[in-house]
């Protein structure tokens, strides 16, 4: 398009006047975002609010309740060669999540520089680690269901406590769990060279591109952040 | 559009995801050595600000985004803040009626700790008070 015309693109603004000047441009709000990642991101804010809501419901019945909430730090320990470490599994699960953070913003780097090998493997090492965390909070569960805790009762103190946990700490695994399913999916349209071909998906018929790695990724960042809100308050407090 | 795409140098997520762990040791930290009070909350609620507003800054390639796509997914936070002053204040209110309706005049109950992470002789007493049902 020549620049002559008074009808020659401008670069968009920045900032607020930015801001301004997308919402009122008669035209789709959110410029330079794939819409995919659009509305990613406009899912995940309705998922904050989820996620909200629990942790709001968590801090009334812990606020609220008159019998002494059990103490985390105790409750999560485990021992190792005979000595008690507070909240180890905890830990490692926090920095696995972390870890699988990493290869994953970098899995979205290699896409956009077309390296397909290297995004594949970077969403597999990505993958394996979301399922270990997975396994240990599966194994997690059976230890605390072994030890006596219900959602409606547990030998440490507020009865709340076991509902909050398999609440909060179960919904957070089973995003963990589909984010795993859709990261090995993505392993293979990767390494098929889905998004170097334009390959069409299986069930949206779109045209597979890079971006979907950072669609994808957008995700999993979110997982991790919520389990920063939920390592904090619900096993630290 | 041309430039959808978010190409950032490797050296920021490696810097980041360093950081990270860091935050998350500091925050381990914080229960490891137990502290209490005031400055455990704080201390926590710092790390866990940092942490989250690095994920999502830097990972979620938030900072490189237009301000109409940041302005509508953070403004919205204000709505949970408002909720969670709501249920705050609703449930000091609770407690407090429970305090005075719930009190039967018993002792508390004891409660078992966690296997056994105190002493034996504090594990003895918690199964036989207050096994009422």
């Amino acid at each position: 398009m020549s620049d002559t015309s008074t009808t020659s693109i401008k670069p968009l603004p920045d900032g607020m006047e930015g801001l301004t000047h997308d919402w009122a441009s008669d035209q789709r709000a959110f410029k330079g975002v794939p819409w995919g990642k659009a509305m990613m991101w406009i899912f995940l804010l309705s998922d904050t609010f989820i996620f909200s809501c629990f942790l709001i419901s968590y801090m009334t019945a812990r606020w609220s309740t008159v019998v002494p909430w059990p103490n985390s730090s105790e409750v999560f320990a485990l021992t190792v060669g005979g000595v008690s470490v507070p909240l180890l599994l905890i830990a490692i699960m926090t920095f696995i999540l972390i870890t699988s953070s990493g290869t994953m913003a970098m899995a979205v780097r290699s896409g956009y520089q077309k390296k397909r090998k290297q995004t594949a493997i970077l969403l597999l090492v990505t993958a394996i680690l979301g399922a270990s965390f997975v396994g240990m909070q599966a194994f997690e569960w059976t230890k605390l269901i072994m030890e006596g805790v219900r959602p409606w009762e547990n030998p440490f103190g507020a009865p709340q406590f076991g509902s909050v946990f398999f609440m909060v700490t179960g919904f957070h695994g089973f995003h963990v769990s589909i984010g795993v399913i859709f990261l090995f999916i993505n392993v293979k349209k990767v390494w098929r060279g889905d998004y170097d071909s334009g390959k069409r998906g299986f069930f949206t018929w779109q045209k597979g591109r890079y971006e979907i790695v950072e669609t994808l990724g957008l995700y999993w960042h979110f997982v991790d952040l919520v389990w920063v809100f939920i390592f904090a308050f619900f096993y630290l407090w | 559009m041309a430039t959808e795409g978010q190409e950032h140098p490797i050296s920021v997520y490696l810097k980041i995801w360093i950081l990270l762990f860091v935050l998350s040791i500091f925050s381990y930290m914080v229960d490891f050595y137990q502290l209490q009070g005031w400055l455990r909350w704080s201390l926590i609620l710092i790390f866990m600000f940092l942490k989250a507003g690095f994920i999502m800054a830097i990972f979620m390639h938030m900072v490189w985004e237009r301000m109409a796509l940041v302005v509508a997914l953070l403004s919205p936070m204000i709505a949970v803040l408002v909720f969670i002053a709501i249920m705050g204040y609703e449930s000091e209110y609770t407690q407090a009626s429970r305090d005075v309706f719930f009190d039967d005049g018993k002792p508390d109950k004891v409660w078992a700790v966690p296997h056994g992470a105190h002493k034996a002789e504090h594990h003895d007493g918690a199964h036989s008070a207050g096994e009422a049902h």
